[in-house]
């Protein structure tokens, strides 16, 4: 016997939720607990008494285990409201990456030159290293890094996707 | 600083009292320990809540389980922190799956030890996350009143289930103002009524079915008897059959002409075909668990299926539905039933499937071979009950073969009477159980239908009902066997009966009279009524060893992985290997 795969669909979820102590943990616990799956993760509070928190977290699964992933979200207490970006419609996903580059000579010079088209910024530079800040939908950073890759990568950073939904109106 | 009226302090110890007490709490179930004696002190000093002291921290969980599920009202619980709280973590487990309603309090050592292993120190916030509807933490006296009432409306609205606060013990001791008042928070707002679109299309769909039925689940018995009130007059309406899962038993009466038994993986034939069949299926507070659907993709696979829940989250999670309705399912069958009258409907000539329903029937699935040398386990409860079902006893179960037997031949005509472990499957449920429904119900007569091994799970708790000289009778069908591990065994590993004997069992009378219990053995069926009316005679606690037949199966079945229409219905039909897909299936 072999244990059988699924087809899965990548979702955006943001998750309005009550700043409290342990709210990460039941979320990120229930994924876990209940064999869901989290690329990325990211949370920070934005309401002016910080009292509340965004929650954007990307996920992956067959369609009826995607809605099961919302009903469960929306089940904990701490939870307010949940969107699903990814079935809500158009919407912009951003990502912030600071990337380490080594080298010295043409490496360098190229490294410099990708870096300008990708619209990346130098924010350290030392005789043989820079670290660039690029913001962009994750393709756009999986691109720039496998490109750094070739001329020195050190190291990454990235914060993971946030997202919101196109047009005057709020998720 | 010091100003003409003070506002007065309390203790956060006094402060839980006094909310418990707003909330109505009468009794709490509990073990103390280092990390809770401020609030035993205090407790200690007023003499509003009545303590059942238990005899380990699980049975206080499942007492207030009991408790819970026969009245009503929210179970409480008291333990320690540490070990205390640990132990009564399969009690949470089971009430977070069955829906009961518990308020937990454990103690936790002081804020500024947590996180340095002190001494009884667990992750208790941690542990129960994802076991208990909701936990906290309390690190102020001045939020303890705010979070149990929270706690208290979380535990018992929409889907019930438990919560759990830990109050460290330098909360328990510090003080504060009395009169603080903190905002309660909106945040926990259960669905109520259904939308009307929803319903007119569900009773349309029921009006016009040709072979409806109501799958009826636990749910109902939570929404209260006002929706067992509810499903019965919609059942007579529409003229549809009536099935129900373990959990929902008793709310639609046995007696009743509708009722098909139990279905799912031993239930009835008649219900489990009547859902295979059926081309409406109105299900109502259930969950489509995997014990009622057998193998998914031939579930009932040409209905038409209505789902009515309170949790979003139980809807199309293991079996895509037609129409899902987040309600609340008493609330929602009222609302069927004023549409149906509005609507003048007549309930559908449902003649042809109430023809086939008694082909069914007619088979009489729950047929066992007789015996008159030895009690067969389902003569033992078909007896029980006809002894008792004047009586309207609550009857609660251990885990096995007795628990399915019960199911199958003790027949509920009334909801909160049927106390028992579905979804966890916890042995050594039934008698602490037991001891909560006879705290809440003094003059029930409370009977744990039990097997020889579960029973010796929590049979610490003896004690706690001869302290509280809680009459509580114990019926133990004693096959000398895990006889549901040993069925499997035989269906499935060939009849390998690897570590499922009883072996080395206490002689069950001598330990009754150790804990000033009654004890009663019997083996023969002849003596069997006689022995039950002296149990039941006994104005005290008994504990009662039937002897039964050894290796009698519970039938029918449905093996894990199969569907609905492969039904085993006698032991003659049973094969003794199965495939590893199967083998894998819980
Ligand atoms: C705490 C716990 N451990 C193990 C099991 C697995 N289990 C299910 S039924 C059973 C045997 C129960 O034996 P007994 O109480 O004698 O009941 P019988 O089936 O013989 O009626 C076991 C071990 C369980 N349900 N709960
Ligand atoms: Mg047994």
């Amino acid at each position: 016997m072999h244990i059988k795969q699924e087809l899965t669909e990548r979702h955006v979820l943001t998750l309005t939720v009550d700043n409290e102590a342990g709210t990460l943990a039941r979320i990120a616990g229930m994924f876990t607990s209940r064999g869901y799956n989290i690329d990325s993760l990211t949370v920070a509070d934005i309401s002016e008494d910080h009292a509340i928190s965004r929650i954007t977290i990307v996920t992956r699964g067959p369609p009826p285990v995607i809605d099961q992933i919302i009903a469960q979200c929306e089940r904990l207490i701490p939870v307010h409201k949940v969107t699903d970006l990814t079935e809500a419609g158009p919407h912009v996903e951003r990502e912030l990456a600071l990337v380490k580059v080594r080298g010295t000579g043409d490496q360098r010079v190229e490294a410099m030159r990708l870096a300008d088209i990708y619209r990346a910024r130098v924010i350290d530079a030392t005789v043989n290293s820079f670290i660039f800040e690029i913001t962009g939908g994750p393709d756009k950073i999986d691109t720039f890094v496998a490109l750094m890759r070739e001329v020195g990568l050190v190291e990454v950073g990235r914060t993971g996707i946030v997202g919101l939904m196109r047009g005057a109106e709020g998720s | 600083m010091s100003e003409d009226f003070t506002v007065p302090e309390k203790s956060g110890a006094e402060i839980l009292i006094d909310t418990l007490i707003e909330q109505g709490v009468d009794t709490v179930f509990g073990y103390p320990g280092g990390a809770v004696l401020p609030i035993y002190d205090a407790l200690f000093q007023h003499k509003k809540i009545r303590h059942v002291l238990v005899r380990h921290e699980a049975g206080a969980a499942h007492a207030a389980e009991g408790y819970a599920r026969s009245t009503g009202k929210p179970g409480v619980v008291l333990v320690t922190s540490g070990p205390g709280a640990t132990n009564a973590v399969t009690g949470i487990a089971d009430a977070f799956m069955d829906s009961i309603p518990l308020v937990v309090l454990t103690g936790q050592v002081a804020t500024n030890l947590i996180g340095t292993d002190a001494f009884q120190e667990a992750d208790t916030v941690g542990i129960t996350r994802h076991c208990s509807k909701h936990n906290y933490l309390v690190k102020d006296p001045a939020d303890l009143a705010s979070t149990v009432r929270e706690a208290f409306a979380i535990a018992t609205k929409g889907r019930p289930g438990p919560v759990v606060i830990d109050i460290p013990k330098n909360v328990q001791v510090a003080t504060a103002a009395t009169d603080v008042k903190r905002p309660t928070s909106s945040r926990f707002s259960p669905a109520g009524e259904a939308d009307y679109a929803e319903i007119n299309r569900a009773v349309e769909l029921l009006a016009n079915a040709k072979a409806p039925i109501l799958y009826t689940g636990g749910g109902i018995i939570n929404s209260g008897p006002d929706a067992s009130a509810a499903l019965r007059e919609l059942a007579e309406l529409s003229g549809a059959p009536v099935t129900s899962t373990l959990m929902g038993l008793g709310a639609y009466p046995a007696s009743g002409d509708a009722w098909l038994g139990m279905l799912g993986m031993h239930g009835t034939y008649e219900a489990n075909m009547a859902m295979n069949q059926c081309d409406v299926m109105l299900c109502l507070g259930a969950r489509f668990d995997d014990r009622v659907t057998g193998r998914r993709d031939a579930f009932s696979p040409d209905s038409i299926k209505i789902h009515i829940d309170i949790d979003r989250s139980s809807i199309n999670k293991t079996i895509r539905v037609d129409l899902p309705i987040v309600a609340d399912v008493g609330a929602a069958i009222r609302q069927m039933i004023e549409v149906w009258k509005g609507r003048k409907y007549k309930a559908a000539a449902l003649d042809d499937w109430w023809a086939r329903i008694k082909g069914w029937r007619a088979v009489d699935c729950l047929s066992y071979p007789g015996s008159t040398q030895e009690i067969m386990p389902q003569y033992a409860i078909e007896r029980l009950f006809a002894a008792t079902k004047d009586k309207s006893p609550i009857i609660t179960t251990e885990v096995g073969q007795h628990q399915m037997w019960a199911a199958q031949h003790f027949h509920f005509d009334a909801p909160n009477k049927w106390l028992t472990s579905g979804g966890l499957g916890t042995m050594g449920y039934g008698l602490p159980a037991a001891i909560g429904a006879q705290m809440g119900n003094p003059d029930a007569l409370v009977i744990d239908i039990a097997g020889e091994a579960s029973i010796q799970m929590n049979i610490q708790e003896m004690a706690t009902a001869t302290q509280y000289r809680l009459p509580v009778k114990v019926f133990i069908l004693n096959n000398e066997w895990m006889g549901m591990v040993r069925q499997w065994q035989e269906l499935t590993y060939e009849s390998r009966f690897s570590e499922s004997y009883s072996d080395s069992l206490p002689d069950f009378v001598a330990l009754a009279e150790a804990y000033g219990w009654k004890g009663i053995r019997c083996s023969d069926p002849a003596k069997l009524d006689e022995a039950i009316a002296e149990m039941l005679a006994y104005d005290g606690p008994v504990m009662f060893d039937c002897r039964v037949h050894k290796t009698s199966n519970c039938f029918p079945m449905i093996p894990s992985g199969a569907a609905h229409t492969d039904m085993i219905l006698h032991s003659d039909e049973v094969s003794g290997t199965m495939d590893d897909e199967a083998k894998a299936l819980v």
